[in-house]
């Protein structure tokens, strides 16, 4: 219950931080890209915010909402009194033939440009870096660098994976130190997950002899999604990145899942699309309606898998996200009205807290399940043989 | 809208990051860990195995000790059967040899009886003809010198014959 308390003051803290605005900063920071990772957990960069421009803007939650499940170029952990706290983050762009890098707090949270670059406040580009050009007419022309930043959600990734990793290679020493024994610790949390992956995911939909060769995959995206869907219900730093409700993620996931698929495809898969069994063959012969559909069918399952994951995850910070906003949109009506309804509020969030860790779970074994029945199908032999012959 | 565009850049991290890890966790967890998982599994499978072989051998080698024991009664009975009618046949052997030998000693006896007893008959025979010769010799003497001397000797020497 004081996990859940502690994870609704720091989300009103960061919300309270996305209502002050035109902030003057001064940055602090200098660093070199090289010893970025070292600093990135050492560093915090502290802004002040002048008296004369804080206006209190009005409190617009599809905004707030839709930032805070988006990605940024700075990481913004909470504001205490006048003072932000952020982590800084390294911009690295690819422009023109050749590599910009960059800290994050040269664009002084978005007001200022840098280099030429900028953040975009509106139009296609909101929110992400942009540089600026200016034409012949002399209008400013907005162009999009391949943009190889490490944002928020990068670097939630790399403690997700170093997370992970960690975990992982440290139980698994334990298995070969502690050998034959019963497990213990860690390991003993972790096994029957290990384990329901194992019987009730790879070998249920590979079969007993195919299932070893999957197996380490779908242990990765399953862990991955599980702890990252985790991490992600964690409302404050290290955790709170909404990392596997991003699209650019499940995609790469699901590629992931759609390459192993296609490259174990058997003939007999490949038959499945090309000629399928037991079909007409006026479906296929002039207008190879069956080989369209079946084709799009390889291409919707993955398209699928990670529409479901964005899908999920991102609806359960949007409600999340929503609920805390209602404090503040009557909050902004009448003071009490905002106490009143906090109480509401706290209660249906920790009440979707706990529906999110049943989803966080059940969206990593669905995903898992299903990449599974993907290879599975893609390395299925032909059962009815006999039954032509 | 913004949510629904992948980032080049977030694909690009990611599938290092992830193509990473699945590397480093295949290597240096799964396989280990999965290993060790199996190894349990077969030693805990092959333990019941074996625990369940040597019940099934405990059981066969009870059945097989009551076929023995079984076995060991039947031929005790045998023998004892053996023996008992054995030991008849000798008690009753030695009946017969013992009557055989009564009776032929009997009739040995009864022989013996009758020869002495036959004997016996012949000697008197022969001490009475004797006598009866030196009765008569004296009779005939004693008639010669007195007729009722001679006749008082016959009686008394009659008297004085026993016979048995």
């Amino acid at each position: 219950m004081f996990k859940y308390i502690c994870l609704i003051v720091s989300k009103l803290r960061i919300l309270n931080m996305q209502l002050s605005n035109k902030i003057k900063t001064i940055n602090k920071n200098f660093w070199s890209f090289s010893i970025l990772f070292l600093l990135f957990f050492a560093t915090f960069q502290t802004t002040n915010a002048t008296e004369e421009n804080h206006e209190k803007q009005k409190f617009n939650a599809g905004e707030m909402i839709i930032e805070h499940i988006g990605d940024g170029y700075e990481w913004h952990i909470a504001t205490i009194g006048e003072t932000h706290l952020s982590i800084p983050l390294p911009v690295i762009l690819f422009q023109d033939g050749k590599f910009v890098s960059f800290c994050s707090s040269n664009f002084h949270h978005g007001h200022e440009s840098y280099q030429g670059f900028k953040i975009a406040h509106e139009g296609k580009y909101k929110g992400k870096i942009v540089h600026l050009l200016t034409n012949e007419k002399g209008e400013e022309i907005e162009t999009r660098p391949i943009d190889l930043s490490i944002t928020k959600l990068v670097l939630s990734l790399f403690m997700g994976v170093f997370l992970i990793a960690w975990l992982f290679i440290s139980i698994s020493r334990s298995y070969q130190k502690r050998g034959m024994a019963a497990p213990k610790g860690m390991q003993s949390m972790l096994e029957p997950i290990i384990l329901f992956v194992r019987d009730d995911i790879a070998k249920s939909s590979l079969g007993e002899k195919n299932y070893k060769k999957y197996l380490p995959f779908l242990l990765t995206i399953f862990f991955f999604i599980f702890i990252n869907n985790l991490l992600g219900l964690i409302p404050f730093f290290p955790g709170g990145a909404n990392l596997t409700g991003n699209i650019a993620v499940t995609l790469t996931l699901a590629i992931f899942t759609f390459v192993i698929t296609t490259l174990s495809g058997n003939r007999n898969y490949w038959t499945h699309i090309v000629n399928a069994p037991g079909v007409p063959w006026w479906l296929k012969i002039p207008v190879p309606l069956m080989p369209i559909v079946e084709l799009v069918g390889v291409f919707t399952k993955p398209f699928v898998l990670m529409v479901r994951l964005f899908a999920n995850i991102t609806a359960g910070h949007i409600i999340a996200l929503g609920f805390i906003s209602l404090i503040f949109i009557f909050g902004e009506m009448q003071p009490a009205l905002g106490y009143g309804v906090s109480i509401v509020s706290v209660v249906f969030y920790v009440f979707m807290g706990l529906l999110e860790l049943l989803v966080a779970f059940i969206q990593a074994y669905v995903f898992t399940l299903l990449s599974a029945l993907y290879f599975g199908m893609a390395i299925e032999e032909h059962h009815h043989a006999e039954e032509h012959h | 809208m913004g949510i629904v565009t992948p980032e080049i850049g977030l694909i690009f991290w990611m599938t290092l990051a992830f193509g990473i890890l699945l590397f480093i966790l295949t290597k240096f967890a799964w396989k280990p860990i999965l290993a060790s998982l199996h190894e349990r599994e077969k030693t805990i499978e092959d333990s019941l195995h074996q625990a369940d072989k040597a019940r099934e051998e405990m059981k066969s080698l009870q059945a097989h000790n009551e076929e023995l024991l079984k076995q060991a009664k039947e031929e005790r009975d045998v023998i004892l059967h053996n023996a008992r009618t054995i030991r008849d046949n000798i008690i009753e052997e030695s009946r017969t040899k013992a009557n055989q030998e009564y009776n032929r000693i009997i009739e040995a006896a009864k022989e013996s009886i009758h020869f002495e007893k036959m004997a016996a008959i012949t000697e008197l025979k022969n001490q009475i003809a004797t006598l009866s010769i030196d009765i008569a010799e004296k009779i005939l003497k004693e008639e010669l010198a007195n007729k009722d001397i001679q006749k008082k000797h016959i009686d008394q020497m009659m008297d004085n014959i026993n016979f048995n």
